[in-house]
């Protein structure tokens, strides 16, 4: 099996710590992925290895069969979008602009086409930006901006879309808006869209699958029932969980902090 | 203040050093009307305009572009409106080199030493402000690294002034050191021409990495953007075009900061379309201000580099009013 993302015993190791361990796993396009984990796991730098953004230490990623590290740089950006986790947005640009950057790899010798237009258009009526598309970008809200950071990463109209942690600072209406934006583009428009999460209750309820890094050990990885049984969650998280049934679906509460 | 199109700027822009052109050709302590012009080798004025305005006004494009252009550059790259190749110790850099060979003698032999001096030394000052700033590019560190580069070359030139053997080369250091435009020949324009072109078109070409950098590094990653390219073209074009004006008319300050700060709202603040405009604006400001010193009502015409100096401290002042406004 060649399509699709894989990690090969990915290995990571930052100012001398262990930060990724022999992590094996794969993607395929169509599915949510969700990784999991407590802070310091690994999960933004798993992430960043997949994206090509990080040479791991040990073990290979592949996209489609070739080394994600190997594959030009311009190459693997039409490939992949990645959302960083604190995205530096450094000049005051209008958000048409700002989403016009997610184009960088698409641009021709001549500058943005009618093509790379529709494209950055495309990209703000999917994330409802259409009436701040004029506004500068310092002007948005923090909701609006999360938005015009995941519409720049649509623009790009890559097969793949990488996300850490997206859902950070937003309220409970556009986190479930921008979860069920991914889970969208993932079933619908048949990309493959991997998240890092800390809210492990939409974790549960909408994404395909779950991976639970713990110390930089991939220690689950399946649908989300199987992966986060209280067991696993006990070990990585150190807390006692209890999984009720919702009424929108599985609810995780954290009880305590396990003696 | 609304964003217009690159295009637009740039065309007002042309539009104004086209008249300060035809104005610094006719500007100075002998005013020469149009008359003189037309008249070809009968009026010994015609001798002025082409023998010493002309190379004195195509000077003051070539430099005031390539600080401008260079100041843009590096504003993008850094993410810091607060960057120019003065601020950032470049310019000290390449000046060091120049003072170095003023120092040996070595300038008067050949023509071209003084200007490859200047280019090692921006080089140099370059490859020392990426390496000190390392790859974290945070504006603090930047702005530090820049400083200590400076200092120490200050500090060389200091020490080339303390120990030189004679007055006469402390007098030509200091002179040169203060940055003017006066009295430069055709021959200063055949110095600074080709790394000034050369240099301006390398950073001319970094506008779409620049673009992407408004994501930070990582960002322009993602986007596919190589910034070991990036940061090499940067460093080859920016000492270029600074080492060889900076070995003609001496440390001219504050045009690489100002001209890309004004200019930045016209272009809607995207570094990349932020380049063109700011080559041209950077010409037009120092043509414009040479112009008034040429007309100094004294017997020495004030310095260039000094008149710069004497805008960049109320243009200081006003910035800091401003940003203590918006964050008040």
């Amino acid at each position: 099996m060649s399509e699709g993302l894989l990690a090969e015993t990915v290995g990571l190791s930052l100012g001398g710590r262990l930060v990724l361990d022999r992590v094996t796993t794969g993607f395929r396009k169509g599915e949510l992925v969700a990784i999991v984990g407590p802070n310091g796991a690994g999960k933004s730098s798993l992430l960043s290895c997949l994206a090509g953004l990080r040479r791991p230490d040990a073990g290979k990623v592949f996209l489609d069969g070739e080394i994600v590290a190997a594959i030009p740089a311009r190459s693997r950006a039409r490939a992949m979008a990645f959302l960083a986790q604190t995205p530096e947005i450094a000049w005051d640009v209008d958000v048409r602009t700002f989403v016009g950057l997610g184009r960088t790899p698409h641009l021709g010798a001549f500058g943005p086409s009618t093509e790379d237009a529709a494209a950055v258009d495309l990209a703000i009526a999917t994330t409802g930006l259409g009436d701040f598309a004029a506004r500068p970008i310092t002007r948005l809200s923090g909701g609006e901006r999360a938005r015009a950071l995941i519409a720049r990463a649509l623009a790009g109209q890559t097969d793949w879309l990488l996300a850490d942690e997206p859902l950070t600072g937003l309220d409970p209406g556009h986190a479930l808006d921008t979860v069920g934006l991914f889970r969208q583009l993932a079933h619908d428009q048949g990309k493959g869209v991997i998240v890092t999460l800390h809210d492990l209750t939409l974790a549960a309820r909408f994404a395909d699958r779950v991976l639970l890094l713990d110390r930089g050990c991939l220690v689950a990885d399946g649908p989300p029932g199987q992966a986060l049984t209280p067991q696993a969650l006990a070990m990585a998280y150190g807390v006692r969980t209890r999984t009720h049934k919702g009424a929108a679906g599985p609810l995780i509460e954290i009880l305590r902090r396990v003696d | 203040m609304n964003a217009r199109s690159p295009w637009f700027v740039c065309g007002v822009l042309a539009a104004s050093l086209i008249l300060l052109f035809a104005l610094s050709l006719c500007a100075g302590r002998v005013w020469t009307p149009w008359s003189a012009w037309v008249s070809g080798g009968a009026d010994p004025r015609g001798a002025i305009i082409f023998g010493l305005r002309l190379p004195r006004t195509i000077l003051a494009l070539l430099v005031g572009g390539a600080l401008g252009l260079s100041g843009a550059a590096l504003q993008g790259y850094t993410r810091n409106p607060l960057a120019d190749p003065g601020a950032l110790g470049v310019s000290s850099a390449a000046a060091l080199g120049a003072v170095l060979t003023l120092y040996l003698g070595a300038a008067s032999e050949t023509g071209w030493i003084l200007p490859a001096t200047a280019m090692v030394g921006a080089g140099l000052g370059m490859v020392a402000l990426l390496a000190l700033a390392g790859v974290t590019s945070s504006i603090v560190t930047f702005i530090l690294a820049g400083f200590i580069i400076q200092t120490v070359c200050t500090a060389g030139i200091s020490l080339a002034l303390n120990l030189a053997p004679n007055p006469w080369a402390v007098d030509e250091i200091v002179s040169w050191l203060m940055g003017s435009l006066a009295d430069r020949s055709v021959e200063e324009v055949r110095i600074a021409a080709p790394g000034v072109i050369l240099g301006s078109l390398v950073l001319l070409t970094q506008g779409r990495a620049l673009d992407a950098l408004t994501l930070g590094e990582q960002g322009a990653r993602s986007l596919g953007v190589g910034l070991t390219r990036t940061r090499l073209s940067l460093a080859i074009g920016v000492s270029l075009a600074v080492g060889s004006s900076v070995a003609v008319t001496g440390v001219i300050g504050f045009v690489g900061l100002i001209v890309p700060h004004l200019l930045r709202p016209w272009v809607g603040s995207r570094p990349g379309a932020l380049l063109w405009p700011s080559l041209l604006g950077g010409a037009a400001l120092t043509l414009g201000a040479d112009i008034l010193v040429r007309l100094t009502p004294a017997a020495e015409e004030v310095k260039l580099g000094v008149a710069m100096a004497a805008l960049g401290g109320p243009f200081f002042l006003w910035m800091l009013m401003a940003m203590r406004r918006r964050l008040a």
